[in-house]
């Protein structure tokens, strides 16, 4: 023998305690932020090439170089300026609060609050659609038929707003919601039933239930069609009892209850998987459903279980833009929203406080966008170009990792977020 | 001479563990070298250094004397080094012959050229004695057949230095024995061999010299012929290990777990088990015995209700659970050990505390109602942390940052830590070091004699032979024999897991000759 073999431990090699706290902040808060920083600089960068007089400034950069940058500092602060003044409208509401400490009434102020009102507005179906998808996520299933749902708890809300007539609102309200979120469980039940009794891929099926309900919609709401009006393709308006109040009179501003709503339905959410064992036993079978099985989980039980409390999400968001913003529903209501409910979850990696940060993003993104057009006459698509670069770069870590020289992360936690495709 | 190989110095960092601190290893032309180490030694980093997939930090790598670097697998094989990996990277639906060109392919024009490299492979496996048709596809192929062709892969591209990881963790003992065969002729036409095992019996039997690497150092370099299997074993845990258990005689009681004439199908709808009947009483461990694939795993489902019952009845402390599901059984006080721990036993990216508690957490104190209670959920797993010896900086971190030993014992720790009558272990020690496997024989011997029927399914002669006080041997679905384990010997049980009856077995085989039990690996 070469050395002794006395056990003396060696002081060296002591694996290092993995900080899962300080990984999940960057992974939650720090990646995100970058995504989107970065993202709105692409964004810029093709403001300012799609921009014709920046482009002629900068071709004569040579005889003049001031104008080149003052028209690039000028494209760039109409294009974001009008996003932000469109979406936030801080310095409106700054200015309007000081009206109002002038003793100069308040209406400044209420109408400067109208675009950061429309942004909270808007973001309402996307946290309820986002949690859906997130929240299948969380028990290993991919719900890519928040379309489908959401279109569905739209028409069962509008159809029991218009249809039921004579009710006082505190039970027309609650049932035409009601109507809304269990059409959207029932649409996605089906496609958990599906999955556990013939092991049917809820992708395929949610997909073919998108399908289902975008053609239902179309025969329903055609012009003189079951739901729809004699004379448009549209359904008759919602009921007055049957709407969700709407919280200024301001005109302009349709922020309405949803938005209380949605939040306490993020914290349901968390609660939820967090906090009881329901959601112990979905994040569980999410990440791995042969243990789930083992430890004596009702894994079939489970994922329609899961499959409906999504699509009751989902249903919810479509049944609160109608009843809270709409009122009304025509054919191609929700265009795409049950898809970009897929990007918000990813965004906000699964969590419900990420998803309701990722919503505030979405919200006020789309709502600046449109002033952004109007203003600068830069096209909407940009920020989709925007969005899907924040969705690229959280899909891709590795870019902005590399981008802003952020070290590898030594220990992965979480759930794989392809889950999805597996068995 | 020079050797083949040296490594001097190697050195690997990773952020917050030193996988290598300077280590030293020399292998001479033609000889076998075992290196031997705990799971999470650092003999896997080693050898990925060895075949190009990290770069060291420090050291230097010299090929028969001249001093080099070696930048990927296709480096490595350049230089005449080949790897057979534990998991086989063989593609299924293709031949042996086209596994063996994959990546390497010979054309003749713009066709692949099978014939040359089939008769290139047979001419391979007649000089090392490796049988195998190069015309057959892999996924037809047996475990030990597979794993032939792996190592003919590696010839074929010239390999003098061939390094094995764990090669016989998936091999029957026969396949293991074959295998040994072919590495000495090999060695005899002067392939240099890097062996890495954790199993001591084998590097005595198989290695030339065996250097012994603990917590990323080498802790000693010997002659196997001047070494034992104690000494070995000290080396490589750091502390002195029982590799005999001492095992007062069982007193069994009532009938826990009885079962008859039971069917079960496998994934492919064949009848896995086939009529199988057995009891198991309180306070004795019953040892299933088999090569791997006779229907054990389909029994342990079907026990546990993970998998349905066609015919035939079970019974636990004299309750019907034929097709019951698995939380009927577990609240029968079943535990179950498990034969694919990560799969099966935890949910990888859930802490510690999480892993528990997953039968149980519906249960007070876990949970009220409702309401899951973290903090005690917490704190149990403190205590069962202690208790159990597992080797982690908390119980807040995921499983999977754990070794496979200290992942075993959380799961012996949730098992074994809740009121149970019936133990039902699937390979308990598959892939464990020599301290953890001491470790988890002792609890469940612990058990038996708490009074705790236990069955012991192993596919580790050697385990069961050490534990059980009952053998049933399982061939085909059934149990050929059902005998107390002092009637018998090794050689006996192990005719009788090929096929053998009991009868044939006594009558051919040695006799038991000593009641000393030796278990360890």
């Amino acid at each position: 023998m070469t050395e002794a073999t006395t056990a003396t431990p060696s002081p060296v090699a002591t694996t290092a305690p993995p900080k899962p706290r300080q990984t999940r902040m960057r992974d939650v808060i720090l990646y995100p932020l970058l995504a989107v920083f970065t993202a709105l600089i692409l964004g810029g960068i093709l403001i300012l090439v799609t921009d014709r007089a920046v482009v002629q400034a900068w071709l004569n950069f040579f005889d003049d170089p001031m104008a080149a940058l003052r028209a690039t500092g000028h494209s760039l602060s109409t294009a974001y300026g009008a996003m932000f003044e469109g979406s936030l409208n801080f310095g409106g509401i700054l200015r309007g609060i000081g009206a109002a400490l002038r003793g100069e009434g308040t209406q400044e102020l209420a109408v400067a609050l109208v675009p950061l009102a429309e942004s909270l507005t808007q973001a309402v179906p996307y946290i309820f659609a986002g949690l859906a998808v997130a929240f299948a996520f969380q028990g290993g299933l991919f719900n890519i038929g928040g379309e489908g749902q959401m279109l569905v708890g739209a028409l069962c809300s509008v159809y029991i707003g218009f249809k039921v007539t004579g009710l006082p609102w505190y039970v027309h309200l609650p049932l035409a919601m009601f109507a809304g979120i269990a059409g959207g469980a029932i649409w996605a039940a089906i496609v958990g039933v599906l999955k556990a009794y013939t092991g049917a891929h809820e992708v395929i099926n949610t997909i073919m239930m998108n399908w289902i309900a975008i053609s239902l919609s179309t025969w329903l709401l055609k012009v003189g069609g079951p739901m729809a009006r004699p004379d448009v393709p549209v359904t008759p308006p919602v009921l007055e009892t049957a709407w969700i109040p709407r919280l200024f009179d301001t005109p302009g501003n349709r922020f309405h209850a949803g938005f209380f709503l949605a939040l306490f339905t993020v914290w349901l959410i968390w609660w939820i998987l967090y906090k009881s064992t329901l959601g112990f036993q979905i994040r569980m079978v999410g990440a791995n459903a042969r243990a789930a099985k083992y430890s004596g989980v009702n894994v079939k039980r489970l994922w329609i279980a899961v499959m409906a409390i999504s699509g009751a999400l989902a249903g919810t968001a479509g049944m609160v833009q109608t009843l809270g913003v709409d009122r009304w529903v025509g054919v191609g209501f929700s265009s795409g929203m049950g898809f970009d409910a897929i990007a918000l979850a990813l965004l906000g990696k699964n969590h419900p406080v990420g998803v309701l940060l990722a919503a505030l993003l979405f919200g006020t993104l789309k709502n600046g966008a449109t002033r952004m057009q109007s203003v600068a006459q830069i096209p909407v698509d940009i920020i989709t170009i925007v969005i899907a670069l924040v969705i690229v770069f959280i899909a891709a870590p590795e870019i902005i990792r590399w981008l802003y020289r952020l070290r590898q992360p030594v220990a992965k936690e979480g759930p794989v977020f392809s889950k999805g495709w597996g068995s | 001479m020079t050797p083949v190989l040296e490594l001097r110095n190697i050195t690997k960092r990773f952020p917050g563990v030193l996988a290598n601190d300077h280590i030293n290893l020399t292998l001479e032309e033609g000889e076998i070298h075992a290196l031997l180490g705990e799971n999470g030694a650092g003999k896997s980093t080693l050898m990925n250094i060895l075949y190009g997939l990290y770069h060291p930090d420090e050291g230097e790598i010299y090929i028969r004397g001249q001093r080099t670097q070696i930048n990927g697998p296709t480096d490595a094989i350049r230089q005449g080094i080949g790897m057979v990996h534990q998991h086989f990277m063989l593609v299924p639906v293709l031949t042996v012959t086209e596994n063996v060109m994959l990546g390497n392919e010979s054309v003749k024009g713009l066709v692949l050229d099978r014939k040359a490299v089939a008769a290139r492979i047979r001419e391979i496996s007649q000089r090392h004695g490796l049988e195998v048709d190069p015309d057959v596809r892999v996924e037809d192929l047996s475990v030990g057949v597979r794993q032939r062709v792996e190592i003919i892969k590696v010839l074929y591209r010239n390999a003098n230095i061939l390094i094995l990881d764990e090669p016989t963790a998936v091999l029957t003992p026969q396949e293991a024995d074959d295998l040994f065969e072919i590495l000495r002729s090999l060695r005899s036409q002067g392939v240099s061999i890097i062996f890495i095992s954790h199993k001591l019996r084998e590097v005595l039997a198989l290695a030339d010299r065996v250097t012994v690497i603990r917590r990323g150092r080498v802790v000693g370099e010997t002659p196997t012929k001047d070494a034992n299997q104690a000494m070995l074993a000290e080396m490589m845990v750091g502390r002195r290990v029982a590799l005999t258990v001492q095992k007062p005689p069982a007193k069994p009681g009532e009938v826990v777990l009885a079962f008859k004439n039971l069917k079960v199908l496998d994934n492919l709808m064949h009848l896995a088990v086939n009529g199988a009947s057995l009891e198991v009483r309180a306070g004795e461990i019953v040892g299933v015995a088999g090569v791997q694939g006779n229907g054990q795993t389909e029994l342990v489902e079907a026990l546990t209700g993970l998998r349905p019952v066609q015919d035939g009845t079970i019974t636990i402390a004299g309750k019907d659970v034929t097709n019951a599901s698995p939380r009927v059984i577990t609240e029968c006080g079943v535990a179950h050990i498990p034969e694919d721990r990560q799969e099966d036993g935890l949910v990888l990216p859930f802490p510690i505390h999480d892993n528990l508690v997953i039968n149980t957490f519906y249960h007070p104190p876990f949970a009220n109602g409702w309401v899951v209670n973290h903090e005690a959920i917490r704190q149990q797993a403190e205590r069962l942390v202690q208790e159990f010896d597992v080797r982690t900086p908390s119980a807040a971190v995921p499983v999977a940052t754990l070794s496979g030993g200290n992942q075993q014992k959380v799961i012996v720790a949730r098992e074994m830590s809740r009121p149970i009558k019936l133990l039902i272990a699937n390979q308990p020690t598959r892939g464990l070091d020599v301290g953890s496997i001491e470790y988890i024989h002792r609890r469940i011997l612990e058990k038996r004699d708490q009074g705790v029927a236990v069955l012991l399914v192993s596919a580790e002669l050697d385990e069961i032979m050490g534990l059980a006080d009952r053998i049933a041997v399982m061939f085909k679905g059934k149990f050929t024999a059902v005998v107390d384990a002092d009637e018998v010997s090794k050689e006996q049980v192990g005719l009788m897991m090929a096929g053998s009856s009991l009868e044939e077995a006594l009558a051919h085989a040695p006799k038991p000759v000593s009641k000393e039990r030796e278990i360890v690996t």
